[in-house]
């Protein structure tokens, strides 16, 4: 048995699991019309690469990726483009994004697909591949597979671990995968040990799932190489990357760093079964494990393609019953409201939700904080949750940020637990959205500084060295004696050209201290600046101590 | 627009916390009805009523809404801890004045629930200390040395008449904690002044068994997770050291370590008190420094300074430091080499 390390804090939540457990995972029947962003995970979103009117197969690529975080998209059906357009997508922010509006032609007609000798390529080739089938991490962060592939500058990297935790309440897809395709999924496993050379592969799987454990553990003995199932206790979020390296191995991510800094990468197991069937089958990232659950007359688990309507999804699940108040993508611990039923199924969305009032209240209101500390006894990541909200609170981001706001998480243990209800984590994504505007900001501005002395730069550059070979080549004639000494016209340029040397010196001394010397005062400047109110803001904060302008 | 979670732990929230807490407080109430008299739920009663009155003023004057604020409890654990700190039966306008300046001034005029850098309650005791030390010191006598009984009739009468059919003296009795500072003074030896009627088992007479109570109240608040072990420990094991020490360095005219802790308000202290997570430190290690600090501090006060008790004091001056412990004593962070100061 390997040992567990706790992680610090955590709460027990309401697990309805078994609600989307009962069945087994089902097929959804084939849809008239996909709609597939183009921008499913960070990073840069993938170009086009079909226009209206092209027929395209499944499985083509019709997103082909581009810079370093990108991945590809593919059709998940055979049909025609009707449209590129901008449509609703299930995102936090309800905003529209780029989509590709496919009208399938009922055939569900496939490319040729063909696995590809993965033990024997060269990794960097399999990455593309894994790249150009559009994997992507499906826990949540839906972070590029491909890159996570990548040894960096380690040898190899001698920790897998598989996530299998699913901690949120609800959330029933990677349970039942690996109930129904344990086997595949350890096949996925063993491309991803076989690509970052591990020797140690471990899967996290919560103790709430006795079932996804033995069915793990069975192909675990019947797998060509070691891996371990490992039944971490139920404790939310014992699915957190880092919560369950630490569960599993004792060890920390240091903060800011990728956990191939020690040694270990994390994926999930829905991305493992995704591996096998890109790399062994051939396959791009056409559908996914979605649960559906709530208040809805069937709930369960569905393979849905992405680009599926969620308002599709939600009806093969027997649709809406009558009181549901609206909808959760994801867990109601970390999930986002659904604006627009309209929006697609996107290698992110691992469950929805359907919301009815017995079950998720109406926030209580807020009252103010009593610093009791639940918060942070509750906080996974060690911090001191209501010290971030003071300061958030107070639009003091310089101080939330040396209270490490960028190590949270966004669990929502503490607002689970707050005694006040205050929602923090509103809090916190504010004020990090806030500290990233601005700071994004001030890259733009640098970079629009940097641009600009450059350009100047460039131009003088360009405009002394066209009067430095005018002139050399005039010296050069007139040493040569081409030009009479009487020529009016020769005196004249020979004017023209002394007077542009001239200036060309004057240029030099004038641009050579703006454009070099300058620089960095100028940005040194603007540091101070921004320091100086840095500085001012907190000692204002610190001199009246805990500010009086919350109520009572 | 309120993101996730879209769930919240059930049967949590201020209100809660707070009714936790006034149960608490019962059976050290129940202890000292039965060794002091029922005049305690007098003094109990009107300093919650009073208290009421205030919040609700100050609700009105900064134009909140009262129903959510009255009802969150708070105002009660403050009138209750006061209404435990001073004597019982001294007359109303007493009360008036010190609640005055526990929930006025401590608590709304710093913003409030959740802003007090004071524990309220402690500054109205304070405040009445000072003020008025002659009649802080008429704590009712116990029953077995008291020559007259009052009832709860003869409570309220002295409660709002200022003075009842019956004298101060007859049931009022100078404290442990006085006798041992006048006693002391005289010059008196620790053997005489502690074969004084007053003393019980191992502190004064019925207070000890008050204390007990306190101190299982406590226990019950700390089993339920209501605050963590460290204050109330850190207290304590601070108390229960410096004594021995301040014994050890003379033993004739010092109170040994048990004295201490059962005497006086130091079990009400260190679990209801010192407690309070507002004016409190919130870090492990700062809850430790605060409350250790807080016990040597109160010790001190008894042993050399001029008051009989150094409870109130003891907490305040740490209420001062808290945010200054709590910049120092950040715990590490998840991914972090280590915690100290708040981050650069
Ligand atoms: S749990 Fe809520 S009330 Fe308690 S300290 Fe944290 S934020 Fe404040
Ligand atoms: S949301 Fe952030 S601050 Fe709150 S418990 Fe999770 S990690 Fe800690």
């Amino acid at each position: 048995m390997r040992a567990i390390h706790p992680f610090h804090g955590g709460v027990h939540l309401a697990e309805h699991k078994t609600e989307s457990t009962g069945t087994a995972i089902g097929w959804m029947s084939l849809l008239p019309r996909y709609v597939v962003p183009l921008s499913q995970h960070i990073g840069q979103p993938a170009i086009p690469v079909v226009k209206p009117g092209d027929r395209v197969l499944r499985g083509q690529m019709i997103g082909r990726p581009t810079g370093t975080i990108s991945t590809a998209v593919h059709a998940p059906t055979s049909g025609i483009v009707s449209a590129v357009e901008m449509h609703p997508v299930a995102h936090p922010s309800g905003l529209t994004g780029l989509c590709v509006v496919i009208e399938s032609d009922g055939a569900d007609r496939a490319v040729e697909m063909s696995g590809i000798d993965w033990r024997n390529l060269d990794p960097a080739e399999v990455q593309a591949h894994v790249r150009d089938l559009g994997l992507a991490g499906l826990g949540g962060a839906v972070f590029p597979s491909a890159i996570k592939l990548q040894r960096g500058n380690a040898a190899r990297i001698p920790t897998l671990i598989l996530n299998g935790s699913e901690c949120e309440p609800w959330i029933t897809c990677d349970d039942m995968l690996m109930r129904e395709r344990a086997d595949a999924t350890l096949r996925g496993a063993a491309m991803m040990r076989h690509l970052l050379g591990a020797d140690t592969v471990l899967v996290g799987i919560e103790d709430n799932k006795p079932q996804a454990i033995a069915a793990m553990t069975e192909a675990a003995r019947q797998a060509p190489f070691p891996v371990e199932i490992v039944a971490v206790p139920t404790l939310y979020p014992s699915g957190g990357a880092k919560q369950l390296t630490r569960l599993l191995t004792g060890l920390d991510n240091p903060t800011g760093k990728l956990s191939t800094e020690i040694g270990v990468q994390v994926f999930n197991v829905g991305t493992a079964y995704s591996m096998y069937r890109a790399l062994e089958l051939g396959e791009p990232m056409i559908s996914r494990v979605v649960t559906v659950t709530g208040h809805v007359p069937r709930p369960g688990n569905f393979e849905a393609r992405i680009g599926t309507p969620l308002r599709d999804l939600l009806a093969a699940a027997g649709g809406d019953l009558p009181g549901t108040t609206g909808h959760i993508i994801g867990g109601p611990m970390m999930g986002f409201d659904l604006d627009d039923a309209r929006a697609p199924v996107v290698k992110a969305v691992n469950c929805i939700i359907a919301k009815r009032v017995e079950q998720f209240p109406p926030a209580a209101p807020a009252m103010p904080c009593i610093r009791c500390g639940q918060c942070a006894q509750a906080c996974p990541a060690e911090l001191q949750p209501f010290e971030l909200y003071w300061y958030a609170k107070a639009k003091d981001f310089e101080k939330t940020r040396r209270y490490n706001l960028f190590d949270c998480i966004e669990c929502g243990c503490c607002s689970y637990v707050c005694p006040s209800h205050i929602p923090l984590v509103d809090y916190y994504r504010f004020a990090k959205s806030e500290i990233r505007a601005h700071e994004l900001d001030a890259q733009a501005s640098q970079a629009a500084r940097e641009r600009h002395d450059f350009r100047t730069f460039r131009l003088e550059r360009e405009k002394r060295e066209k009067a430095e070979k005018l002139a050399q080549k005039a010296t050069t004639r007139l040493d040569s004696g081409a030009v009479a000494e009487d020529d009016p016209a020769a005196a004249k340029k020979k004017a023209i050209l002394q007077a542009a040397i001239e200036r060309a010196a004057k240029a030099k001394v004038a641009t050579t201290p703006q454009n070099t010397d300058n620089l960095s005062p100028t940005v040194q400047r603007e540091i101070d600046a921004i320091e100086a109110r840095r500085q001012a803001a907190p000692d204002d904060a610190a001199a009246t101590g805990r500010q009086p302008t919350e109520a009572p | 627009m309120n993101g996730s979670p879209y769930t919240q732990s059930a049967n949590n929230s201020v209100r809660i916390t707070m009714i936790k807490v006034l149960v608490a407080l019962i059976p050290g109430i129940a202890a000292h009805a039965w060794f002091f008299g029922p005049g305690i739920w007098v003094s109990l009663i009107v300093c919650s009523l009073i208290a009421i009155f205030y919040e609700s003023l100050a609700l009105v004057m900064r134009g909140y809404p009262q129903k959510p604020f009255l009802s969150d409890g708070s105002v009660i654990v403050t009138a209750w801890l006061f209404a435990l700190s001073v004597p019982t039966l001294a007359p109303i306008w007493l009360y008036a004045v010190g609640l005055l300046f526990a929930v006025l001034v401590a608590k709304h005029l710093y913003g409030g629930l959740g802003q007090n850098p004071f524990n309220p309650a402690m500054v109205g005791y304070a405040v009445l200390i000072v003020s008025f030390p002659t009649y802080m010191t008429q704590w009712p006598a116990p029953l077995q040395l008291a020559t007259h009984m009052p009832s709860l009739a003869n409570a309220v009468d002295m409660v709002f008449a200022g003075s009842g059919s019956i004298s101060i003296d007859a049931y009022t009795l100078a404290t442990p904690l006085d006798t041992l500072k006048t006693l002391g003074r005289a010059g008196q030896s620790g053997t005489e002044i502690f074969n004084q009627p007053i003393f019980g088992l191992i502190a004064g007479k019925g207070g000890e068994w008050v204390a007990a109570a306190y101190l299982l109240g406590g226990l019950l608040l700390l089993g339920n997770r209501v605050f963590t072990w460290h204050v109330p420990i850190a207290y304590l094991a601070s108390v229960a050291l410096t004594a021995t020490l301040v014994q050890a360095i003379d033993p004739s005219q010092h109170a040994n370590a048990w004295f201490h802790l059962f005497s006086g308000g130091v079990m009400l202290g260190a679990f209801f008190i010192a407690t309070d997570p507002v004016s409190g430190s919130t870090t492990p290690l700062g809850k430790l420094i605060f409350a250790g600090v807080a016990g040597f501090i109160t010790v001190m006060i008894r042993d050399y300074g001029g008051y009989p008790d150094g409870v109130a004091f003891s907490i305040l001056l740490m209420n001062i430091a808290a945010p200054f412990i709590d910049t120092y004593t950040q715990p590490r962070v998840f991914g972090h080499a280590k915690g100290g100061k708040v981050g650069k």
